[in-house]
């Protein structure tokens, strides 16, 4: 059931939770110590929404590290010019959100191809901890650029005509555009799984991954595999960039927040397996929304915390081989 | 070398020593602009506070009893000790005068700390703290735009009497936060409203809904923003996306510059209450000011810099009174006489540092009422002075003098 | 002494003569010596202080390979401690330091105890993570004024004689350099000590040194309290130079900052992190009113020197005069 306004009022959104409060007899309380299930649910669902970013993210991260052995700490500012790559689409050529869906990522694809034949590359053979480093330094660049020339606090991009407005759920009003995005974030997720652990390109991808030699010699082209891995995991971060863009705004510092806790979230599922990523990342975000109702102060640390357990408990992730 | 250095500073001991009577230290007025180019605030001031200080010093004709003024610029990067480090090397070695701007209240509180024991006047623009004259209150700091004081009594008395009655804070979970949700709930329950709760946001969450849900719930009239910058716009702009506004609550935000709703667009940011000290498409004399600044910059101009501007000028016309730039002798005379300019009228510096000003309550035009760029704000209240701004009773400044 | 030489170069050691090296320390202690009088000296000091933090730093990534992107949190949470007991407790500087570092060090047990269960890039995620925690703890909690932070902290007499506050700085000044002299000595004897040593095979090849008998996971934990401690060590002696306890020192971008200091003078090399930090400082002196190109320039090195410029500019030089000697003995 679609409602065409974009008008859920304070009134029915949440009558449901209000109305059982007063048969209780506690008018005046505010519905956060006794949770009723319908509005838990509701905060499940936004939780899973946050969810789908960090699965998408940690899995273009994973994907990235399970080629290359480079974690890629640009990985945020690339989000960040997925987000940029819709706006400047939208304001410099009129190009919609749909289109940019497409284009974006692909054009930030090819921007993070460019990186890696230009600086990537170069150190394949050093210790993994010089990926990092390099990532890092070309994050603090492109962040740096952007903030030079569109300043902090951000540039509007608005949600498409056609996702505005909600769906009445029962339990809550869902704006159609956070239906979307999880729908959209868990068949990219399950695409890339697909593509990785099931198809004969996917194969060939483990293969150079565990032992690049012996697949060069069956006359597979590793080093250009390599580039185009890369540039689809760059794509991944770009198009969450994308689908980010209405919700958040669109600012050179989107990337830098969300990319601490991404790493997290791959400390937590361990970067072994594709699917450790996305479970992980949908499983967190649903932690951090449930956090937000029972203890919100806790809400930005609990990732963390929950890593610290998880490190104790199984060093290697939850999903993961030993390191 | 070492002797020279010896010899300079003893130089520069002379001077400030006898600057009383010497009236312009080192020959040049020279004024620092420290600032935020680079991150959170580079918006609110940056760039756009350097021009207006130079604005103001070439419109007061580039000299001042006879010597010529000089303005500097530096990046204090958001973190209080690269500011209070560029403050003192400004005064100990380049002979800075005067230090302006610095927003975020961390970095101006440390250059506050320095200006205090160096004896050079500090004209606080962007910071936000009402501690600036409070309990780190200077006998030579000026805080001449808004204070967080101000934006809490403005907003919350302005909306109660408006009817906004029953109110839901989404908070920032730092002191700031705290202190902004603290003293506004103070005000609404003073003025007969009614607080139905809170909810402690971390800073930079960059998913509100959850506590947009919770707002929503409580079935406040207003649900005030006790935050700042990217969070307040984030938590505007989801707040869109669930209907907030259009389900019939309003949000007042406690902290939000004309660079936050261009920057949200009208679509978003339309209904949204909140305080000022200065609009650019006021009167007159706003609007010429104002256009002057776009040509400079093509940006409208935030209460931020229109201050800067304010400051820089009265404190060149206080030097030019009292024929000196030591410190406490100009903030003296910036004392004595009346403040008038553009976005002023008849203010007065009070002992606390204070600038006493009218501020504005305003509300964020919808997208049809908006017929020009930048038409976004309409006016709701005029806040005089002596209701927005602390009353000298209830200071801690040390500077005032309890009778 | 070898203090130069890059522990990288399989090239003949030692091509100093004992004598240069002693040399150098005598030359560049009394640089240090008179350089208040020739330079800012709160410049000065806040180089120092980073010096100190990068040469902490150093011994983990230089010497044990272990690459820590939440050092951050040892020099924040010191200098928040330092603020805290100086300003609130009314504690002297001696003892205030002290505290600071004693948090540093217990922190860093904490800390390390849970990440060196992984090795490598985890490692550098996992020890990013935790500083993540421990700045929005710095964020909420009250005794630490949020963004505010601890302002106005006195530096207060030193054993009760000596005023630091006094405002030519001299004062402050030879403390501070004390303060880093002591660090640096740590950490000099301890990479040239037997335990320095296992650490460096632990570096080279840990399954090796596991064979050997070490138990590799003990020395890595002292290595990361030691290293924890000196950054506390290095923090809480800023907040005494700056008077204040800031966000700034627990932010993330301060671990990234310190990795730029040691990368750009030379990972495990013993001068490098100090010749880093001076020129990171001095770029972010000079270059403040370039605004947001500071971190561009920053990100630029941070690129050139993972590309072309590995050794850092102290493994460079320590490389080309060991490539000369080399040359000279053959």
């Amino acid at each position: 059931m679609v409602e065409s306004a974009p008008v859920i009022g304070a009134d029915h959104a949440l009558t449901p939770t209000l109305s059982r409060k007063r048969k209780r007899g506690d008018e005046r309380m505010i519905p956060l110590l006794h949770i009723p299930p319908q509005a838990l649910f509701g905060q499940l669902l936004l939780g899973l929404i946050n969810g789908a970013f960090y699965a998408m993210l940690s899995l273009g991260l994973a994907v990235i590290f399970g080629l290359l052995n480079i974690i890629n700490f640009a990985h945020g500012a690339q989000y960040m010019l997925g987000a940029f790559c819709a706006w400047f689409l939208l304001n410099l050529a009129g190009v919609g959100y749909w289109p940019s869906l497409v284009i974006a990522p692909i054009a930030v694809a090819l921007f993070g191809i460019v990186l890696e034949r230009a600086f990537l590359r170069w150190i394949y053979r050093l210790d993994h901890l010089y990926g990092l480093l390099l990532t890092f330094g070309l994050a603090i660049i492109i962040e740096g650029l952007f903030r030079q020339q569109y300043g902090s606090s951000g540039q509007p991009y608005s949600i498409p005509p056609e996702l505005t407005g909600v769906w009445n759920l029962g339990f809550m009003f869902l704006p159609i555009y956070r239906g979307w995005v999880i729908a959209a974030s868990a068949v990219v997720c399950f695409g890339t799984w697909f593509l990785i652990e099931r198809t004969r390109l996917g194969a060939y991808l483990r293969a150079a991954t565990e032992n690049p030699v012996l697949v060069q010699a069956f006359g597979i082209n590793v080093p250009r595999m390599v580039t185009l891995t890369y540039g689809f995991g760059v794509g991944l971060a770009a198009l969450a960039g994308v689908l980010a863009a209405p919700i958040y705004q669109v600012s050179p510092l989107m990337g830098s927040n969300i990319i601490i806790v991404v790493f997290a979230v791959v400390v937590i599922g361990g970067m072994g397996s594709i699917l450790g990523s996305i479970v992980s990342g949908f499983a967190l975000g649903l932690v951090e929304g449930l956090t937000k109702v029972f203890y919100p102060e806790a809400s930005s640390t609990v990732i963390f915390v929950v890593m610290a357990i998880v490190l104790l408990l199984k060093p290697a992730g939850l999903f993961g081989r030993a390191a | 070398m070492m002797f020279h250095r010896v010899l300079g500073l003893a130089a520069v001991g002379c001077l400030v020593a006898a600057a009383a009577q010497a009236q312009i230290s080192d020959d040049v007025v020279k004024i620092g602009v420290l600032t935020d180019m680079s991150s959170l605030y580079a918006d609110i001031g940056g760039k756009g506070s350097v021009v207006a200080a130079e604005m103001a010093v070439k419109d007061f004709g580039g000299k001042v009893a006879g010597k010529p003024i000089e303005v500097v610029s530096a990046d204090h990067l958001n973190k209080p000790d690269v500011g209070a480090n560029i403050a003192r090397q400004w005064i100990d070695q380049d002979h800075v005068d005067a230090i302006v701007d610095v927003p975020t209240s961390s970095v101006a509180l440390a250059v506050q700390d320095v200006t205090k024991e160096k004896d050079r006047v500090f004209l606080i623009s962007g910071a936000a703290s009402s501690d600036l004259t409070g309990k780190s209150c200077s006998p030579t700091g000026v805080h001449w735009t808004y204070d967080t004081y101000a934006l809490a009594h403005g907003t919350g008395s302005a909306l109660v009497k408006q009817g906004g009655d029953t109110w839901f804070f989404i908070t920032a979970d730092y002191a700031f936060g705290h202190a902004l949700e603290r003293d506004t709930s103070a005000v609404v329950k003073a003025a007969g409203g009614k607080v139905l709760g809170a909810v402690r946001a971390p800073l930079n969450t960059p998913d509100f809904s959850s506590f947009l849900l919770q707002a929503q719930a409580s079935k406040a009239k207003i649900i005030g923003l006790a935050n700042a910058g990217g969070d307040t716009i984030n938590s505007i702009k989801q707040g869109a996306e669930f209907g907030i506004v259009q389900g019939g609550q309003r949000f007042a935000g406690l902290l939000v510059f004309i660079s936050d709703v261009h920057s949200l667009g009208l679509q978003t940011a339309q209904g949204l209450v909140l305080t000022s000290a200065f609009y650019w498409d006021q009167n007159d004399a706003t609007r010429a000011w104002a256009k002057r600044f776009m040509a400079e910059t093509n940006k409208v101009p935030t209460m931020v810099q229109a201050g800067v501007y304010g400051a820089v000028t009265h404190y060149l016309k206080a030097i030019a009174a009292a024929k000196t730039d030591e410190g406490k002798a100009v903030v003296a005379k910036m004392r004595e006489i009346p403040i008038n300019d553009f976005m002023t009228h008849n203010g007065k510096l009070r002992e606390d540092g204070r600038v006493m000003r009218d501020i504005y309550l305003f509300q964020v035009k919808s997208p049809a009422e908006s017929k020009y760029p930048y038409d976004y704000y309409k006016q709701l209240a005029v806040i005089p002075a002596d209701q927005a701004f602390r009353p000298l009773s209830e200071s801690e400044c040390p500077l005032v003098k309890k009778g | 002494m070898d203090s130069l030489s890059t522990t990288t170069a399989a090239a003949p050691r030692r091509s100093l003569a004992p004598s240069r090296g002693h040399l150098l320390a005598l030359g560049l202690v009394v640089l240090a010596l008179v350089a208040p009088f020739l330079l800012y000296p709160v410049f000065l000091m806040k180089a120092l202080c980073f010096a100190l933090f990068a040469c902490a730093f150093n011994l983990l990534i230089g010497y044990v390979g272990l690459l820590s992107f939440g050092h951050a949190a040892f020099m924040g949470g010191a200098a928040y401690v330092t603020a805290h007991a100086a300003k609130v407790w009314g504690f002297p500087p001696e003892a205030a330091i002290l505290l600071g570092t004693a948090a540093a060090a217990v922190l860093g047990t904490v800390f390390g105890w849970l990440a060196i269960r992984r090795q490598g890039i985890y490692f550098a995620m996992v020890t990013l993570a935790l500083a993540q925690m421990l700045y929005f703890y710095a964020l909420q909690a009250p005794f630490t004024h949020g963004e505010d932070g601890i302002q106005a902290v006195p530096r207060g007499r030193l054993f009760g004689l000596v005023d630091l506050g006094e405002p030519s700085n001299l004062a402050m000044y030879y403390f501070v350099l004390a303060m880093f002299l002591i660090g640096f000595f740590i950490i000099y004897r301890t990479i040239h000590s037997p335990f320095g040593q296992v650490l460096k095979a632990i570096r080279e090849n840990e399954p090796r040194a596991i064979s050997l008998g070490y138990k590799t996971e003990q020395y890595k934990l002292v290595a990361f309290i030691l290293s924890a401690t000196l950054a506390g060590l290095a923090g809480a002696t800023k907040a005494l130079v700056f008077q204040l306890a800031s966000l700034t020192d627990v932010d993330w971008t301060m671990s990234g900052e310190v990795v730029l200091m040691t990368l750009v003078g030379g990972l495990g090399t013993v001068l490098g992190p100090v010749a880093g930090a001076f020129i990171v400082v001095t770029m972010e002196n000079y270059l403040a009113q370039f605004g947001s190109w500071v971190t561009i320039i920053q990100g630029v090195i941070f690129v050139l020197c993972v590309l072309t410029f590995r050794r850092g500019v102290v493994g460079e030089i320590a490389h080309l005069l060991q490539r000369r000697a080399g040359r000279k003995e053959s």
